[in-house]
């Protein structure tokens, strides 16, 4: 578990990045740092693996006070993936995932077969091994910067605004297989980004900054929509809060009603009620013609419909 | 007058007649106070662009050193140079290992700039020590940029030499002068052809060094 524990980080001319902050890092679980340009959330990310100490309060890992840990030797313990990715551009990809494994010592056939396996992993083609960073797309180029940092097997990773520099198709394909990866690995991920969307997206507890590097709110995505603390975490969130949040209810609870003769999914929005939510039902339920979600199992199967008047009502919770 | 431009037996008798002055020395003595200058340029360029690339207060004092030295004509040098190392090569070596650094200095701190900060901040993360950072990323990084300040101070260090005919150690440039007060035009286009051919040699030699050095930098050519 990472503890920041009254964390300060004052700059010589008085800027305050970090303004005591308090907070608590779940081990497992995606804790997103999200905020405007200037809320300290890279700072308090970097003050985790030391490449900025803090000026006043402490940074536990592990209940370890990390200042007090050699920061080479408490850097290779902890995956970090940088916007760009930050591949060497002169070592080949294969070696680029193996850096950190190499810096440990490892033998050099046991850190390019880790290497190999991590670049499978991470859903590229072996055949890329070869090759050069300049050789790659810049999604491709972020799949090998992640598994760089998960070379070593840490058990916690820093992801700087991972995906910022990748055009929005690529960017969401990154984020599920982020999500995709961490149902597999189960990592202590902090992810920073100053994009609500992915925040909401990808973390397991959101922990919102405001400038001046204070916390305004940490709360689960669904509770952070539903309650935002103040008009900044409002604010910030955006529109649509309503319809947004409805994307972490899931619609295996809504009442179906037997489908009338002749409805079939053709013509009509269709979600599975085992996997989608309350916002890819009713989105259905807007798409059909006569207002009815058809509802169908990973057959394809149509199980029953929903009415938008029930759906509605579902949604009020 | 029907003298012709080449005298091909002029060469065939001077290029070893064994003399102080036979083409195959002269072409010796060039290479050696062309080259000299360049490698220990390097070997001076590399810390001191280092310092300059990490100290930033310290780049614009040195560059503006370096540019005034390399506006001073090379002649002026190697005269001031006589009284302290007479007729020798070292008279020419100096200067011209000043000249180069002028080239090289930037070149290195050129290179140092040109390692993304990104590339650097991920090295820094991942749990390089500095002096790793620098050997194993940083310096690998800078090495196209190093290599193409190296062609110049290389190509122009080699044609630089020739001046120093003008107080007796100037290698081939030794031949314009001697074709200039004979009338005889032979030696010049000799020592024209070699000079060229010893640059043109050169750049390659380092361009192959590049390519072979950095096969990641290829799209850059």
């Amino acid at each position: 578990m990472i503890t920041f524990d009254g964390v300060t980080k004052r700059y010589a001319d008085g800027t305050v990045a970090v303004d005591d902050l308090s907070l608590e890092v779940p081990d497992g679980a995606i804790t997103v740092f999200v905020g405007p340009s200037g809320c300290g959330k890279t700072t308090s990310l970097r003050m985790i693996n030391r490449m900025i100490d803090p000026t006043e309060g402490r940074v536990l890992l592990d209940g370890k006070d990390v200042t007090t840990v050699d920061p080479a030797t408490l850097r290779r313990g902890i995956g970090y993936v940088i916007q760009q990715a930050g591949l060497f551009p002169h070592r080949r990809i294969v070696d680029n995932i193996a850096t950190v494994p190499f810096l440990l010592g490892w033998d050099k056939k046991k850190a390019r077969d880790r290497a190999m396996e991590l670049l499978e992993r991470v859903g590229l083609d072996p055949k890329m091994a070869r090759r050069y960073p300049y050789q790659l797309s810049g999604g491709q180029q972020q799949r090998v910067g992640v598994a760089r940092a998960l070379a070593a097997d840490p058990p916690v990773l820093l992801m700087d605004e991972p995906f910022s520099a990748v055009d929005p198709i690529v960017r969401a394909s990154l984020q599920e297989e982020l999500l995709r990866l961490q149902s597999e690995l189960h990592k202590t991920i902090v992810f920073v980004t100053h994009d609500i969307d992915e925040a909401v997206k990808l973390g397991d507890t959101v922990a919102v900054l405001r400038v001046g590097g204070k916390l305004a709110q940490v709360a689960a995505p669904a509770d952070l929509l539903s309650d935002p603390a103040d008009d900044f975490v409002r604010e910030f969130l955006g529109r649509d809060r309503g319809i947004r949040r409805l994307g972490f209810v899931p619609a295996k609870n809504l009442a179906l009603d037997p489908a009338p003769e002749g409805v079939t999914p053709e013509g009509h929005g269709t979600f599975n009620p085992a996997r989608d939510s309350l916002r890819a039902a009713l989105d259905a339920a807007l798409l059909s013609p006569d207002g009815l979600a058809v509802a169908v199992d990973d057959d394809g199967r149509v199980l029953g419909v929903v009415g938008q008047a029930a759906l509605v009502g579902a949604a009020r919770g | 007058m029907d003298e012709p431009l080449v005298r091909w037996d002029w060469i065939a008798r001077n290029w070893d007649n064994g003399g102080p002055t036979s083409v195959k020395v002269l072409l010796e003595n060039h290479i050696v106070m062309a080259f000299v200058p360049v490698i220990a340029g390097l070997l001076i360029a590399i810390p001191l662009g280092l310092a300059c690339a990490r100290y930033r207060w310290l780049y614009q004092p040195t560059v503006g050193i370096m540019n005034v030295v390399y506006s001073l004509p090379s002649l002026a040098l190697f005269s001031i140079l006589l009284s302290v190392t007479g007729l020798t090569q070292t008279t020419v070596i100096i200067p011209l290992t000043l000249f180069s650094l002028a080239v090289l200095i930037p070149a290195v701190v050129d290179g140092m700039r040109s390692v993304p900060d990104h590339v650097r901040q991920s090295a820094v993360a991942m749990g390089f020590q500095p002096m790793r950072r620098l050997t194993r990323v940083e310096l690998p990084i800078a090495v196209p940029v190093v290599l193409a300040g190296l062609r110049v101070a290389a190509v122009s260090s080699i044609s630089l030499v020739s001046v120093g005919a003008l107080i007796g150690q100037g290698g081939l440039g030794y031949l314009f002068i001697d074709g200039w007060q004979r009338q005889f035009y032979t030696p010049i286009v000799v020592g024209i052809v070699l000079v060229v051919a010893l640059a043109l040699v050169a750049d390659l030699v380092i361009i192959a060094a590049q390519r072979l050095l950095t096969p990641w930098a290829r799209r850059r050519a």
